[in-house]
């Protein structure tokens, strides 16, 4: 499709057509079985020399598809032609320029619906590893102590607020801090990043690499502030009149876990996805006693998990490592309509986990101590497509069924937590009470934007990134001209 | 880090402790709690506010030891530090001039429905308080209570102290002396339970406040829920206090429970040499104090 020129600094020395008949690299994985077992990372991502073989695949379309897929816009071309160059940090540091977390993007991306989704290799063969290049970048950076750190414009002297410390406040926080604005971020629990740290776990996102983008942060002057609850401990409005911010940026993400409602629900070892993976990731309790925190045992039981997102898999898998006997998904639609992403669901099989399609959870029973024992469903098949264009579920009357299990974890969504909207008078909300914000990401009070899963719903880390990026853009214009004085 | 300035044996395993929280003082109103996580290590438990100053900047927890994590609280002394205090979290106590109100507590529940009785009384209530024990060392804040009270009763089970009894014993005695506006019940959920039955039969507005078990304690868990009316509501932002007729106290005692053989484990392995764990915490939070200054974390 695209023409052959190439920029004269292009370090591809393959001509077009042999590009193309190079095969997609496959990046090295811990063995299914063994890391099934352990919280260890599962991709172990490229070595050097892979990372250039992928690279030359890259044809260098004059207009790169990969660029306008990517909600953060990253120059994937003038990346990769400086991984070709072997100018390793100085790619990291490309990156950097649109990417505050590029070594947790090139983890956790949706990658086939955004970047690779518009790699012109994709319509012929495989597009090229896009994420895999991003995150061998960040990794080369991170292991080599330095970073590519861009430089950060005068400072201004003004002061933005930003509520939360998760994927959305920290892409605001790193191109504020790049604008030359004062940056200060709260975070209400005790540990920074968000859905990073209490949500993905540490398989698929080693902790470690959340805590060295947030120090990378800090080195380039962004201020850190754990233990304060927005709405509880402080309100917006005595941040904006008794705190001296000019600016603040709310983006609390998703809130309240959603239940099923069926009887049974409040028995002992059943779980929402939030708080399963909250106690595993976030609190460690995983390794208990050694860290204080309990987890309901997993060990040799049943678990199920009800939902078909990227959450339920992140949740089964975590109960695999937790030593389940069986792990199953239980889903109300097919496997075409799951909302996570296929390589997940792939490694989740490769891993064992069972999947149980069009099933849906009516009753939970229990002992007479109140532990779970054993979920009642009812089958389902698809019916007419709903509001999300998916097909709607529809139960088959007489087929319920009753499958033994000891622990079940729902991972049916979130809704909006309602902290900071009820106590900010002003502050407009949606009708599910999500916060309104416009194009520009501002809300009904001046000074005051959102953005990321407080408005949006729940959401990928990269669109929560691409609405921080955006935010801190209106953020530094409201301070230039609004506030001009 | 959150420096205790104060730490005060009130009763056999109870402590209070003064704790520099600026923050949180400045907004606590009664009702309300914050979670606690003492280490790197430590779990998030929330614990009831027993008091603020504003002005000084501290907040005031009452602590009875009873799992791993409220033992060895309860071995910091002024000096120390805990890693990790949010809050104020939860709604605040409904405070208006209901007429006549009766506070019910037992043990260190009393520290919980202290602030509230305060309040009550400034409001213009006629305040009951009943308080109770086991027996008399378990017996906490009584004279604070008493100064904001216009009667106060002491029950213990063993009669060690004040009557002999329930505090429900006493309860039905006021009940069929004076009538009643409001009641609060703060304490074991068997004494909650037993006093919903018995004001529930005369439709006494009855409030209480219950103690589950947190994560986050802001809503994002769903660990707290507890059945009210039959529907799942959230104890850390939906409570601490509910109206007792429509709580299921059954479900909350099974909830509670859900953790009992961790809770054990986790015990036998503090008592196996408590003053090894209390040096371990010390050393790291020092540690980790040193870090977060180097790095310019604030965290409280």
């Amino acid at each position: 499709m695209s023409s052959p020129t190439q920029a004269k600094t292009s370090h591809n020395p393959l001509p077009n057509k042999e590009r193309t008949k190079l095969p997609r690299q496959r990046v090295p994985e811990q063995d299914a079985q063994v890391r099934a077992h352990n919280f260890l990372e599962v991709n172990l991502g490229f070595p050097a020399e892979q990372a250039r073989q992928e690279s030359l695949r890259c044809i260098e379309c004059p207009k790169p598809g990969c660029i306008e897929k990517c909600p953060v816009s990253v120059d994937v071309k003038a990346v990769i032609d400086l991984i070709l160059a072997e100018d390793y940090m100085g790619a990291a540091s490309k990156v950097r320029e649109d990417n505050a977390l590029p070594a947790i993007t090139g983890r956790v991306c949706p990658v086939e619906d955004q970047c690779e989704s518009g790699c012109v290799l994709g319509k012929k063969g495989e597009p090229v590893g896009i994420a895999y290049l991003e995150r061998f970048v960040a990794d080369w950076e991170r292991e080599t102590g330095n970073c590519g750190i861009p430089k950060s414009a005068p400072p201004t002297g003004k002061k933005v607020g930003i509520i939360g410390s998760g994927p959305a406040s920290l892409a605001c926080a790193g191109d504020l801090i790049q604008m030359g604005h004062q940056v200060h971020v709260f975070e209400a629990l005790h540990e920074l990043g968000g859905v990073l740290v209490y949500g993905i776990p540490e398989f698929r996102l080693p902790k470690d690499i959340v805590r060295h983008e947030i120090d990378v942060l800090r080195r380039r002057g962004v201020e850190f502030e754990t233990n304060v609850v927005v709405g509880k401990t402080v309100t917006i409005d005595e941040l904006m009149s008794e705190e001296g911010y000019d600016a603040l940026f709310i983006a609390t993400g998703a809130g309240l876990p959603r239940f099923l409602n069926v009887p049974g629900e409040h028995f002992n070892g059943i779980y929402s996805a939030n708080e399963f993976l909250t106690r595993v990731n976030l609190m460690r309790a995983y390794r208990f006693p050694e860290y204080d925190e309990p987890i309901y045992p997993c060990k040799d039981r049943d678990v199920i998990v009800v939902g078909g997102g990227n959450t339920a898999m992140d949740a089964v898998r975590s109960s695999l490592r937790l030593g389940a006997k069986s792990a199953s998904i239980f889903y109300r639609r097919t496997e075409a309509e799951m909302p996570a992403r296929v390589e997940e669901v792939h490694h989740a099989k490769d891993e064992g986990v069972h999947f149980e399609m069009l099933v849906n959870p009516v009753e939970f029973l229990a002992d007479e101590k109140g532990n779970l024992t054993a979920v009642k469903c009812i089958r389902q098949e698809l019916g007419e497509p709903d509001d999300s264009g998916r097909r709607s579920p529809v139960a088959i009357k007489g087929s319920e069924f009753v499958t033994p299990c000891s622990v079940a974890i729902i991972a049916a969504g979130t809704s909006a937590n309602p902290l900071i909207q009820s106590t900010t008078p002003g502050l407009a909300t949606t009708k599910r009470g999500y916060i309104q914000a416009d194009d520009s990401l501002a809300t009904s009070k001046p000074g005051v934007f959102a953005g990321g899963d407080i408005v949006t719903g729940g959401a990928t880390v990269i669109l929560a990134m691409g609405a921080g990026r955006k935010a801190a853009k209106s953020i530094d214009a409201y301070l230039k001209t609004t506030l001009k004085n | 880090m959150f420096e205790i300035l104060e730490a005060r044996p009130l009763a056999r395993g109870i402590k209070l402790f003064v704790i520099k929280a600026p923050r949180i003082a400045r907004k606590q109103e009664p009702g309300q709690f914050v979670i606690v996580r003492l280490d790197d290590c430590g779990e998030r438990i929330p614990l009831t506010l027993a008091d603020a100053d504003p002005k000084a900047g501290t907040v005031t927890l009452v602590v009875q030891a009873i799992g791993k994590t409220t033992m060895l609280f309860n071995m910091l002394e002024a000096g120390d530090s805990i890693l990790d205090l949010v809050g104020p979290l939860g709604k605040p106590s409904e405070i208006e001039n209901f007429g006549t109100v009766a506070i019910v507590s037992g043990s260190v529940g009393t520290a919980m429905a202290y602030p509230t009785a305060r309040e009550l009384k400034r409001a213009g209530n006629k305040v009951i308080s009943i308080v109770g024990a086991r027996s008399k060392e378990l017996m906490v804040l009584e004279n604070e209570v008493r100064e904001v009270s216009d009667e106060t009763y002491v029950m213990t089970d063993d009669g060690s102290y004040g009557d002999k009894g329930l505090v429900t014993d006493k309860l039905k005695q006021v009940m069929a002396d004076q009538k009643l506006d409001y009641v609060l019940a703060c304490g074991p959920v068997p004494m909650m339970r037993a006093v919903a039955r018995m004001t529930g039969a005369e439709q006494i507005k009855t409030i209480v406040s219950l103690n589950s078990i947190m994560v986050d304690g802001t809503g994002m868990c769903g660990g707290c829920r507890v059945l009210v009316d039959n529907k799942s509501e959230f104890a850390c932002v939906d409570g601490p206090e509910f109206d007792a007729q429509r709580v299921n106290f059954e479900v909350l005692m099974q909830r509670n429970s859900m953790y009992r053989e961790q809770e054990r484990e986790s015990i036998d392995r503090l008592q196996a040499d408590p003053q090894a764990e209390l040096e371990r915490l010390r050393r790291k939070n020092h540690k980790t104090e040193c870090a977060l200054d180097a790095v310019g974390v604030t965290n409280e």
